[in-house]
């Protein structure tokens, strides 16, 4: 079938990287456009019952890395459990890629997160609930990436970091849904119950540009990884050696 | 675990690390009071997490886990029996010994009784999803080390809730329903997935 055309290592590397570029134009494009609109083109206070002053712009770079570190997180599981089922090696590939892109995203959205809050609320951390889940989350990337590297076997490796990614994914509800915090006098929520949709539509319309900027240059950056993935793994391959004596010429 | 040492081990690394805090932290009851609950469970949770390496190490070596993966028996079945004496082993003697424990931090009666019940209820759990790093880690160099990094994070919730009913009980031992509903709940989940997830995971690192 030609849908599995591109699911073999050899025919997905020549178009990650004819992909690459143009992933690479649109999302420096649209992270330019929505960080100018984020930055000039947004009132200068963020509203509601809280309201806050300029330093509310980090939510351009916060909130898009958090949703994206959900995001990864769960294409990750997804091409995990493809890679169990249909025992494809591509897939196994493709979730290592995204690991670290994912870990990243989680990390920056917690950093940004104290930046934010140190401001705002007078503190660096608190055990809020959606920011510890989030710190779980980056507790599951590290234990798959470290799984991995630490099984000599590629294919056990690919396998059990699977497998963990898959059991890891019953976390992901209670993150995403942390921030109905069933009391707001219990826990201290400082992210409160979406307030999506009282935000001034031009802060929201840059927050969702600036998403699909960082989902398209995580294409970027997974691809150019995949790629160096699928060199190592299938080194000893003809095509690879062929590749090789290409370059060299 | 077929030595006496194994159980004793397990059992007094929970006491000790119990015992430690209220020499670093200073021994004023009321500081204690608050933080015994989850000092508890932390240790608990520290305790079987150190006791799991062992859990299908001993079949490895002496190749009985081959054996096994070869009966006619479900895989899942025989982890869950593994896990169970596992846990009569490494778990039971932690809930039996907490009410002393629960006296070092002078918990009051209902908190000492909330305590057993959580940890009787919660520490099943800590053995189910801990199979699964087990059984990912099986024959790994340096694998004690990455099972924590592994199972550490998925360990939360009970931890939450354990602790949680714990100190909730202090004020109203009514309060702690929820907290116990949901920590049953985990243990069903956990009994019904994780041999599953523990049997397929030990068959990848049998291949």
């Amino acid at each position: 079938m030609k849908l599995f055309r591109f699911s073999s290592p050899a025919t997905f590397y020549p178009l990650a990287g004819k992909l690459i570029p143009s992933f690479a134009v649109v999302a420096t494009a649209t992270i330019l456009v929505g960080l100018y609109w984020g930055f000039f083109e947004t009132p200068d206070k963020l509203g509601g019952t809280n309201p806050q002053k300029e330093y509310y712009r980090i939510i351009f770079i916060h909130v898009p890395a958090a949703w994206m570190s959900m995001w990864i997180y769960l294409v990750l599981a997804a091409y995990s459990a493809i890679g169990l089922v249909f025992n494809t090696r591509l897939s196994f590939m493709l979730a290592n890629a995204a690991a670290p892109t994912g870990a990243i995203f989680t990390f920056l959205a917690l950093w940004t997160g104290a930046f934010w809050g140190r401001p705002s609320w007078g503190t660096w951390w608190d055990w809020d609930p959606r920011l510890t889940s989030e710190l779980i989350l980056f507790f599951l990337y590290i234990g798959y990436i470290a799984l991995h590297s630490a099984i000599d076997d590629p294919r056990r490796a690919d396998k059990a970091s699977a497998l963990l990614a898959i059991v890891g994914l019953v976390m992901l509800p209670v993150i995403f849904w942390s921030i109905n915090c069933p009391d707001p006098n219990q826990c201290a929520a400082l992210h409160q119950r979406s307030s999506m949709s009282q935000m001034e539509p031009n802060i929201l319309w840059s927050m969702l540009i600036m998403t699909f900027g960082l989902w398209m240059y995580s294409f970027v950056a997974i691809f150019m990884r995949l790629r160096s993935i699928i060199l190592d793994r299938e080194a000893d391959t003809t095509w690879v050696k062929e590749l090789i004596a290409q370059e060299k010429r | 675990m077929r030595r006496r040492t194994d159980v004793l081990t397990t059992l007094f690394f929970f006491v000790i690390v119990v015992s430690l805090f209220p020499l670093g932290v200073g021994t004023e009851k009321q500081i204690l009071r608050i933080l015994g609950p989850g000092v508890v469970w932390v240790a608990a949770l520290l305790a079987s997490m150190l006791a799991l390496e062992r859990l299908f190490a001993a079949d490895h070596e002496d190749g009985t886990l081959e054996q096994m993966l070869l009966t006619p028996q479900p895989l899942s079945l025989l982890v869950l029996a593994k896990v169970t004496a596992h846990w009569l082993l490494t778990g039971l003697p932690l809930v039996i010994v907490a009410p002393l424990i629960g006296l070092q931090y002078h918990l009051s009666e209902t908190a000492q009784i909330a305590m057993m019940l959580s940890l009787l209820v919660g520490t099943p759990i800590l053995s189910l999803i801990g199979a699964i790093g087990a059984a990912l880690t099986l024959g790994l160099r340096g694998g004690g080390i990455l099972l924590s990094l592994l199972i550490l994070p998925l360990y939360i919730p009970v931890l939450v809730y354990g602790a949680g009913a714990v100190t909730v009980s202090v004020i109203d031992f009514a309060d702690t329903q929820p907290y116990f509903s949901l920590l049953g709940a985990f243990l069903l989940l956990a009994l019904i997935f994780s041999p599953l997830a523990a049997a397929a995971a030990l068959r990848i690192s049998m291949e």
